[in-house]
């Protein structure tokens, strides 16, 4: 198309850093140096095989972002020509994903989590610490602050949630370069964060070992999900064959894609990413689509406060997403697979990429796989900061290259998904299900569980309990006795709270410990099983500071697109900042009504899942823990 | 345009010519058509192109008929569709026969390979239409380079099918309707032909009372040349600015102050209304009076008043009639539905079912509408497909040959000069230049950043551009969609860059059109500055 391209020009740093994710140029039409006889007189860019490409807007972008640490103008000019891309579209984009710059900012950030599981781990004190030692985090303006910091070399920013709860408190390093570094942090103190920006060596990830509570768990049923997790080589393909990996791929293409689908419809399998909708079902729908080609898209954008369960089954076992995505690429007739990623995640990144690339090198993707007709592959797309990327159709948006903004549903993504085709998105530990019900049976899984709610669980158990981490257990076991596997409460405290299904999810009392965890018993209740999250606090959290990081993170995390929601988040905040210096509007009742008012609004307005659940933390703060006032007040 | 496989933009850069237009082209690339553009520049429109195909000015029918032997040879034409529809097929292979791919992309400039894949693409598309403008016809055989594209869709059968056909796009929303209603020199309203359809003239000779002259009328640069041998002496010129618009100015304007009277009816006071001895002052009629329009799909559509003209102007027929009764004939007071009923009925095939009523209910309609029970015709030549070959004669193929532009560069007037148009102004700025525009830059001549290097010039550098004709100094403006040896400019700013001092008056004899798409020049870094001049 005519574009009208910055005239800034970039650098050869900024070229090189691009061209590595785009393949260099091919003509003075696509960003290339004039002076190729043929240009003269024809081109064939800027027609649909440049629009073919429109998608690799977004790892272009961070292509720059991860070599050059930041998207200057001429960056951003040069991926435009190259693309085809309008200058306007692609800002849009870049500004959209948090971790995206697009003003210079040193090579090395650390990113500090400062959400609610690494808050109740001294997080807050932690940044003040910093802030107190290094300067205040990086703005786009930098002030007179990083005292002690070459501000051309480091800086750090507040972080939400980094899916690193079971390490609180957790921060993310990234260095930009030829070879860009990025790693994980557990167990953050303001020494080794200083160290850390002052230039030392991070050492290994902190994510690449499990802990203790989740290794080679196994069940009397013979499901787990974990059972090669800490006991079977995650970067070699001959220890998960030998661990019994590739079986059910074997099995599933004896079978044939109708039996898998019977099968996976006789398990009675739901999702597992928090929407809780039947997997035979989308399946079956997508398969049936004339539509061609279909999609399968692998949701790892696990980005939900608290939840880091698919973090460890790609980092712990990634060969089984790789099976699992290619059965269920075989059972809807998908040729193309995306597993999107969210960004702080870099060592399961590095794992996934591993493992597909292995399976290839193995045929056991790309043509032919393992002898049969079935072709499939993966393509590992990362996120780039943005919490909504993990809504189901904001995932196609993104990676389609654009911003992350949800579509209005229908048409639903099993029949207008990604790139306008049919398309399956599951859930990492949806997908890691399936494996064992096409080894075992449908009817097999189904026997765990309860009637309604089959198969096991993965549970995130983070904030004050004795031994944090990822736990395995039947749908229908109590929260009780959940809490009580991870070591109950840790020593010397009281349960105050806790909450169940991550931020978009709700905080139950503890005299609600009888709950049994499965989607009826959840629901009748009045709450929800998200993504598992199940965060402990006692009597030292600050509950109404948490509830605070909730109503911020959402305020933040709004694409903005629908005004219910980019309102709503801000008004909701504004309200409980008010509600704790005291200054209430009204007085507390009045606001309290507020709260409810605008919650409602976000509730039925909201195009998408985030405005639509962005009270319900906050709402059964109010109500359910009567946290800011007696229960009369607070009835529902 | 919207359900098509194959769009060939020939000699027309429509993103920045027919903007609305070009929408209906990007609907039709967003349902899966194929968009291959022909232009001597990398145009906006070229940037939306699958395959951009950068030929040498006035070099278009060496291409289609390049084309047309490789579809030929490949065996790609509908054997069955010329067989039926068609005449001179033969022939035609015969002329075609020397123009060898190789030949082509010697002609041309286009690589050979890319030559076949567009003509492979064209053939084999389902459905594939032509759509040309000023790139064709503003040439000295635009004539011959219109019967060229014809001669590609009779070729592969896209004629006479939705989806398909050859389509010249219009330069405003009234052209088309001009012609419709007899503003041509050699036919009468509805398209009657003035020497050979004496039922028609005598139709009109019935109803007017008059005696028509079985003669074909003066065009434009045939007037011009009359005036010049003192044969033309009075003109009466409407809505139309030769004095600016017209190749070649110096001449055109001698002609003009040469005339013994002329009258100009203006809505604005252009230059060739300041050389005339009577002005009348014209409403506008698209908003200050009823009539129709016709657009380029032939859909004629009501126009109604929606304000009074300023004082002093007067409508349009009003003055027709007034200066009819003062010359001794009583037309009455006719209103504009009046004239479009008494047309109906001369041109009772073209229009008669397209009463204003009906209009107004349909939205327009598009011709040809015989009567008040037809829906209008969506697409013409749909008879070269019925069997036995239908009514009329069948499409004959035209032989023409590649000529190239009567001016070919040389050492001492090494560039050649191609001009168009750009998005934020029109023509000669009559209708638009009392419009700022963020866009408008004035006049420059864009060249080639490697010819830039070698004179030494840099954005804004006065240049001194030289034809055979005459001399202007511009602004350089550097333009990366231009190759070496190429260079543009526009006609938007007559008062600032006469453009038309440099143009060549060859014109076609067959249609009257000028050869503005390519002249010779010089262009030399200017010592005199740009407001001095």
């Amino acid at each position: 198309m005519d574009l009208r391209l910055p005239d800034a020009v970039p650098t050869d740093a900024e070229r090189s850093a691009v061209d590595a994710i785009l393949g260099r140029p091919e003509s003075a039409w696509d960003g290339g140096g004039r002076g190729r006889a043929r240009d003269t007189h024809m081109a064939e860019f800027g027609g649909r095989a440049s629009r073919a490409r429109r998608h690799l807007l977004l790892p272009a972008l961070q292509g720059l972002q991860a070599r050059i640490g930041w998207i200057s103008e001429g960056g951003l000019g040069y991926i435009c020509a190259r693309l085809d891309v309008p200058p306007a579209e692609a800002w849009g984009v870049a500004t959209f994903y948090a971790m995206l710059a697009t003003s210079p900012r040193p090579p090395r950030v650390l990113h500090v989590c400062d959400d609610i599981a690494c808050r109740v781990h001294g997080a807050t004190e932690l940044c003040a610490a910093l802030e107190h030692a290094s300067g205040p985090p990086f703005s786009h303006a930098p002030a007179a602050g990083h005292i002690t910091l070459d501000p051309d070399r480091a800086a750090w920013l507040h972080a939400p949630c980094l899916g690193m709860c079971d390490r609180a408190p957790a921060a993310l390093l990234i260095e930009a370069g030829a070879t860009p570094m990025e790693r994980s942090i557990g167990g953050l103190t303001a020494v080794r964060a200083i160290e850390l920006l002052s230039g030392a060596d991070p050492g290994p990830d902190a994510a690449a070992q499990p802990p203790f509570s989740q290794r080679g768990q196994t069940h009397e049923s013979g499901f787990a999900l974990l059972a090669r997790v800490g006991v079977v080589d995650p970067e070699s393909l001959d220890a998960y064959r030998q661990a019994g990996g590739y079986a059910a791929l074997a099995r599933a293409l004896e079978m044939g894609p109708e039996s898998v689908i019977a099968e996976v419809n006789e398990s009675r399998l739901v999702g597992r990413g928090g929407a809780a909708f039947p997997t035979a079902r989308k399946w079956e729908t997508v398969r049936r689509q004339p539509a061609q080609p279909h999609y399968l898209v692998c949701n790892a954008d696990e980005s939900e406060p608290g939840t880091f369960k698919d973090r460890v089954l790609l980092t712990e076992d990634p060969f089984a997403i790789v099976e699992a995505m290619t059965i269920a690429a075989l059972a809807t007739g998908c040729e193309k697979g995306f597993l999107y990623l969210r960004a702080e995640y870099p060592l399961a990144f590095n794992r996934m990429q591993r493992a597909a690339h292995a399976a290839r090198d193995a045929g056991l993707l790309g043509e032919r796989i393992l002898g049969s007709g079935l072709q499939f592959d993966i393509e590992i797309r990362r996120g780039a900061g943005a919490y909504i990327c993990g809504e189901e159709t904001a995932i196609f948006e993104s990676i389609e290259g654009k911003r992350g903004e949800p579509r209005n549903k229908p048409p639903f993504p099993v029949t207008h998904g990604l790139f306008g085709k049919p398309t399956i998105v599951n859930n990492v530990e949806t997908l890691a299900n399936v494996l064992s019900i096409v080894l075992r049976g449908g009817a097999a899984f189904a026997r765990t569980g309860t009637a309604q709610s089959t198969g096991t669980r993965l549970f995130c158990l983070s904030g004050h309990v004795g031994a944090p981490g990822i736990y395995e257990v039947p749908m229908g076991t109590t929260l009780g006795a959940l809490l009580d596997l991870a070591g109950g409460v840790r020593a010397g405290g009281r349960l105050t709270a806790l909450l169940l299904g991550g931020a978009a999810g709700a905080f139950v009392r503890p005299d609600e410990l009888g709950l049994k965890l499965t989607h009826e018993d959840t629901r009748a209740a009045g709450v929800t099983l998200g993504s598992g999250v199940v965060m402990a606090f006692d009597q030292t959290a600050d509950l109404r500071d948490i509830v605070l990081r909730i109503a911020a993170f959402f305020r933040d995390e709004s694409c903005g697109q629908c005004v219910p929601c980019r309102v709503g988040t801000v008004r909701q905040e504004e309200a409980l900042h008010r509600i704790a210096s005291g200054r209430t509007r009204g007085g507390l009742v009045a606001e309290l009504a507020l709260l409810d008012e605008v919650g409602a609004v976000m509730k039925d307005g909201s195009i998408c899942g985030l405005g639509q659940t962005a009270y319900a933390a906050v709402e059964s703060a109010v109500h359910r823990l009567g946290l800011y006032g007696p229960p009369a007040q607070a009835a529902l | 345009m919207e359900e098509t496989d194959v769009v060939f933009l020939w000699g027309s850069n429509a993103r920045e010519a027919h903007p609305i237009w070009f929408h209906h082209v990007l609907k039709g690339i967003r349902n899966g058509a194929r968009l291959y553009v022909v232009d001597p520049r990398r145009t906006t429109s070229a940037q939306w192109a699958d395959v951009w195909l950068g030929l040498n000015p006035g070099s278009d029918i060496a291409l289609s008929n390049t084309m047309a032997r490789e579809i030929i040879h490949a065996g790609l034409q509908d054997l069955e569709f010329i067989g039926n529809g068609t005449s001179g097929y033969d022939g035609y292979v015969e002329s075609v026969e020397p123009y060898l791919l190789e030949v082509g992309a010697q002609l041309t400039g286009i690589p050979a390979d890319v030559i076949r894949d567009a003509a492979h693409t064209f053939a084999r598309a389902d459905r594939a239409m032509i759509c040309w403008t000023l790139g064709i016809t503003e040439h000295h055989d635009a004539v011959d380079n219109v019967l060229a594209l014809i001669n590609l869709c009779l070729l592969t059968g896209h004629v006479g099918r939705w989806g398909c056909g050859a389509n010249p796009l219009r330069g405003q929303n009234n052209v088309q309707g001009g012609g419709d209603m007899g503003a041509i020199p050699n036919k009468l309203p509805g398209f009657q032909d003035i020497e050979l359809d004496a039922a028609a003239r005598e139709r009109f000779e019935q109803l007017w009372g008059v005696k028509i002259q079985p003669k074909y009328g003066y065009n434009l640069t045939e007037m011009l040349k009359a005036m010049g041998r003192g044969e033309l002496t009075s003109l009466y010129v409407i809505g139309e600015n030769p004095a600016q618009s017209d190749a070649d100015t110096h001449h055109v304007e001698q002609a003009l102050q040469g005339l013994d009277h002329l009258v100009v009816q203006e809505i604005v006071m252009t230059r060739t209304a300041e050389l005339a001895h009577v002005v009348l002052p014209a409403a506008a009629t698209w908003c200050e009076g009823d009539g129709t329009v016709t657009n380029s799909e032939r859909r004629v559509q009501l126009c109604r008043k929606a304000t009074d003209p300023p004082e002093g102007a007067r409508d349009e027929l009003w003055i027709m009639s007034e200066i009819a009764r003062r010359m001794g004939h009583d037309w009455g007071n006719p209103c504009a539905e009046d004239v479009w009923n008494e047309f109906r009925v001369l041109a009772p095939d073209f229009a008669g079912g397209m009463s204003y009523r009906r209009l107004d209910e349909l939205g327009g309609i598009q011709w040809p509408c015989p009567d008040e029970s037809h829906p209008g015709t969506p697409f013409l030549h749909a008879r070269l497909w019925e069997r036995p070959p239908a009514r009329g004669r069948p499409a004959p193929f035209s032989v023409v040959h590649h000529e190239g532009p009567v001016e070919t560069p040389n050492d001492e007037f090494p560039f050649v000069l191609t001009t168009g148009r750009r998005l934020e102004s029109y023509n000669t700025g009559v209708q638009t230049a009392s419009y700022d525009s963020p866009l408008r830059r004035g006049e420059t001549l864009d060249l080639s950043p490697e010819d830039a290097e070698r004179l030494g010039v840099e954005n804004g550098d006065i240049l001194r551009v030289t034809s055979r004709r005459g001399s202007v100094l511009v602004p350089a403006h550097l333009d990366p969609s231009l190759r070496a040896g190429l260079v543009f400019m526009t006609l938007h700013f007559p008062d600032d860059v006469a453009t038309n001092l440099l143009t060549i008056d060859a014109s076609d004899p067959k249609s009257g059109t000028s050869e503005f798409k390519a002249c010779a020049v010089r262009v030399e870094l200017s010592t005199t500055s740009f407001a001095t001049r």
